[in-house]
């Protein structure tokens, strides 16, 4: 179920085909991008739906992250960041982390992520 | 009675530690000849004809787009290559591209470098001509004899 929270700024969507609020690991990182990067803008998409696990499952997400932490670091420097900030999720279940990261002269409201790549079957992790 | 088991038990698993890190040093040993063997390595998941997931296959697909030669590691094969890469590089997912020895990064950043050019460059400093540059230098001849 999608939940679109507003169509402004701060606006996150979290997708799990849950009801609103047992969503822990979106949750987490809606929270600990916040808390870090302070971003005027930040969406967590829960994409397992697309995978080869089982439904209402929270492993595989894609992240857009605006921010001006990410101010004059190299692209691979940016993703680091988020990785180190989500580590524990990486640790713990998250198996895919796709992510999108931003500064805000580089983002406008019309930006629209894309849909990761289709699953490929994987090897059911 | 007690202070043997316990003094057997502590041999053991310092031998236990002893040995899980030389195995692992063996792996990392491996890893850093397996990506400078060749000028593009990309360790993923399934293999190029047929990737097992769709972030591996998107780089395979830019890959190809672009004519770039390179060797792929299937980490479904081998655990502790799977394992093992990510301690490597300190990045936790895969797919992930080292071009001339260098970690560059997962499919995120190669989508992010072809739609950007970088791709091009990065290749072009390993000695690789990207196909995409020839193809417009194509199309720009076309233009000026018509």
């Amino acid at each position: 179920m999608l939940a679109k929270l507003s169509p402004f700024f701060g606006r996150h969507y979290v997708s799990t085909g849950r009801m609103i609020g047992s969503t822990p690991v979106a949750d987490a990182i809606n929270r600990k991008l916040e808390a870090y990067f302070q971003p005027i803008h930040v969406e967590v998409l829960n994409e397992s739906y697309m995978h080869n696990v089982p439904k209402g499952s929270e492993t595989h997400f894609k992240v857009l992250v605006v921010s001006q932490k990410f101010e004059k670091l190299p692209l691979i420097q940016c993703h680091r960041l988020v990785n180190e900030v989500l580590s524990e999720e990486l640790k713990n279940g998250v198996h895919a982390l796709s992510i999108v990261a931003k500064t805000p002269d580089k983002w406008d409201t019309t930006f629209m992520t894309e849909k990761s790549p289709a699953c490929r079957g994987g090897f059911g992790k | 009675m007690f202070k043997v088991a316990r003094s057997i038990y502590q041999s053991v698993s310092h031998k236990s530690v002893l040995f899980y890190s030389t195995e692992n040093s063996a792996v990392q040993g491996k890893l850093k000849e397996l990506v400078n063997k060749n000028k593009v390595v990309v360790f993923m998941k399934g293999v190029p004809e047929q990737p097992m997931c769709g972030f591996s296959n998107a780089v395979c697909q830019i890959l190809r787009m672009h004519g770039a030669p390179y060797e792929a590691h299937n980490v479904l094969e081998d655990e502790s290559i799977r394992q093992g890469i990510k301690e490597y590089s300190d990045w936790p997912t895969i797919p992930q591209i080292y071009i001339g020895g260098e970690f560059v990064g997962g499919c995120d950043i190669m989508i992010q470098m072809h739609q950007s050019g970088d791709l091009i460059e990065e290749l072009e400093k390993v000695g690789i001509k990207s196909k995409l540059v020839e193809e417009e230098g194509d199309t720009n001849k076309e233009k000026e004899t018509k």
